[in-house]
């Protein structure tokens, strides 16, 4: 500690206390995952309203002159509701990369800057979309049951599966995610086209208009888009028909994007050949009919979930709302019309 | 070609393999005859070819009970279970299945990799047996960027590090050290590994996973391995797809016919 100070006096605590302050409305599960430790600074303070007793719009009344920013996750809004009782807000901090909980137009209008998790998380899902779609052509968790149940030795050898090389691989959504996916499908051989929202000027795959006529000329689809308005079911029953009986699904981005009752019914009457599936339409409720299906490799939504991932994670998080606080160019902003 | 004798050593791989052959020639599948002894004493003067797989070809002492064996032609890339010796001595030719099969078998070793590291399967129980709804799985290791170790950088070796690459995964050669984080791949042969070795290691925690699509004697797996969360087991599927199985025994007879119709042959080992 040394000599004391004569312009201050005051305790490292009471220093702490004089800290701007993140508010936090649900503890991030990186948080429990990988530490709190890993989020500290000593540029900020994080106050946490479900520490406290007292209900939430008191709580945030009473620090609101010390709160500069929310550090956000999936689970508890940032509306205009909460965003009215916190006018000293400048930022909005993610730990996701999807932004639906967040009321963008609102945060545009009060002039609050948002950054989310950028690409941190791109590479672990992209792995694991091609982890999925490996599997369910494959056959290899089938196969791993098969061998567990002690069948090989009983039963002789198993079914074939499919083999990805030359495969014509569909990617629907080509952000961030949707072009990791397609590079490391590239190596294996796979023919790949997309559908976006706009076609993407410095890229040579072919680009469909609809998603439809993507389905018909592709043997897999990977859903790497985000959940919007437009995006809801939109893997619906003609795409699922074009797609047809030999074609395969991986969905690595948000469970509605697919009408999950009809993909349901068309695996169950053969009408296409298997999916691979990190996220569903009532987590963890998955439905019970994928249980009794062999063709279908299920994954608990945890595309991001690596200690790497969660630790570029915190270091972006920090990093963005220190940079906020001494008013350098933040790390990862969103920007609309990505 | 009707009466020409051909002797399948192996368990039927693939039943397309059996119907053309079937159709081709007379087939005597040795696996499931009983008096195995008996059998070739009142046919080996009629078996001019053996049909061999991986599990399964044409040892030294096959070859001597086999007076008139003119080819062995194998549905493998594999020929570790070949006296390649003893058919130079008596000038057998040998033919394999190469190339067809490279990218179903570096496929499925990266898919390992990530079903391991990402702990695929136990997820996939973990969801299917109710667990989700109890709560999330636990966390999992990144597999891009890690380091790739391969053992052979033959046309399978080199076929897999060009996947790995696309994960940004810096390739070498494995060394023979202890890591109680890593993982071994074997979609080679199961004798590559010492098993037993291997079996401890796991069950110690002196290993941190592995993916294994071979074994020293199978159809016959270490049960120990069965409650092992870090490994992933597979039964022999390296080439098994339809598409890669049904041009592997295109290849097989194609090395037939040509041998008895005096061509020469497609993919000749010797």
């Amino acid at each position: 500690m040394g000599v004391s100070n004569t312009n201050s006096d005051k305790t490292q605590e009471e220093e702490q206390q004089d800290l701007p302050k993140v508010v936090l409305l649900r503890p991030p599960p990186a948080f429990s995952l990988i530490g709190e430790e890993s989020f500290a600074s000593n540029k900020f303070q994080f106050l946490k309203t479900y520490d406290s007793q007292l209900p939430l719009d008191q709580f945030l009344s009473t620090h609101s002159h010390s709160i500069k920013a929310i550090l956000s996750s999936a689970g508890a809004p940032v509306n205009a509701d909460i965003l009215q009782l916190l006018p000293e807000v400048g930022l909005v901090v993610t730990t996701s990369a999807g932004l639906n909980h967040v009321d963008i137009p609102e945060c545009r209008r009060r002039g609050i800057k948002i950054a989310n998790a950028g690409h941190v998380y791109s590479d672990d899902v992209a792995d694991l979309a091609v982890g999925l779609l490996i599997d369910v052509l494959r056959k290899v968790s089938a196969s791993d049951r098969y061998v567990r149940q002690g069948l090989w030795a009983d039963k002789g050898n198993y079914l074939h599966g499919s083999k990805l090389g030359g495969k014509r691989t569909g990617i629907v959504g080509l952000g961030n995610i949707g072009y990791e996916v397609a590079k490391r499908l590239e190596a294996f051989g796979c023919v790949v086209s997309y559908n976006s929202r706009k076609k993407k000027p410095y890229v040579s795959y072919p680009f469909y208009h609809n998603v439809c006529e993507l389905a018909a000329n592709c043997d897999a689809l990977i859903i790497c888009c985000g959940l919007s308005d437009e995006t809801r079911h939109m893997i619906n029953k003609p795409v699922l028909s074009a797609l047809g009986k030999e074609g395969f699904i991986v969905n690595i981005g948000r469970g509605d994007i697919i009408d999950e009752k009809e993909m349901v019914s068309c695996l169950m009457r053969g009408e296409i050949a298997g999916a691979g599936l990190d996220v569903f339409e009532n987590e963890p409720n998955v439905r019970k009919e994928f249980f009794a299906m062999d063709n279908v490799v299920l994954s608990p939504h945890r595309a991001v979930f690596t200690p790497e991932s969660l630790k570029d994670l915190s270091q972006l998080v920090v990093g963005n709302l220190e940079a906020f606080l001494t008013n350098e160019p933040l790390l990862s902003e969103y920007v609309d019309n990505e | 070609m009707e009466s020409i004798g051909v002797l399948m050593t192996c368990p039927p791989p693939d039943a397309y393999l059996v119907e053309q052959l079937e159709k081709r020639f007379t087939l005597y599948k040795f696996h499931s005859i009983p008096d195995k002894a008996h059998f070739l004493n009142s046919n080996k003067a009629s078996i001019r070819a053996v049909v061999g797989s991986a599990s399964a070809g044409a040892d030294a002492q096959l070859i001597h009970q086999l007076p008139n064996l003119e080819i062995v032609s194998s549905f493998s890339v594999g020929l570790d279970k070949i006296d390649l010796a003893k058919c130079k001595e008596r000038g057998i030719r040998v033919t394999y299945t190469p190339d067809v099969l490279t990218d179903d078998v570096a496929d499925l070793a990266i898919g390992l990799m990530l079903a391991v590291l990402r702990r695929l399967c136990q997820s996939d129980r973990y969801v299917r047996s109710g667990q989700w709804k109890k709560g999330d799985f636990k966390l999992t290791t990144k597999f891009t960027g890690k380091s790739v170790g391969i053992i052979g950088l033959g046309r399978i070796g080199l076929a897999i590090a060009k996947r790995a690459e696309a994960f940004r995964c810096p390739i070498s050669y494995y060394t023979r050290t202890e890591k109680s984080d890593g993982v071994l791949i074997n979609i080679g042969r199961g004798p590559h590994v010492d098993e037993p070795e291997l079996v401890s290691a796991l069950v110690e925690g002196r290993l941190g996973g592995a993916g294994l699509d071979v074994f020293q004697d199978e159809p016959i797996v270490p049960e120990e391995l069965f409650g092992l969360e870090n490994v992933v087991l597979l039964p022999h599927v390296g080439s098994g797809t339809m598409e890669t199985r049904k041009e592997m025994a295109d290849l097989v007879i194609g090395n037939l016919e040509a041998h008895f119709l005096n061509r020469p042959l497609l993919t000749p080992v010797l």
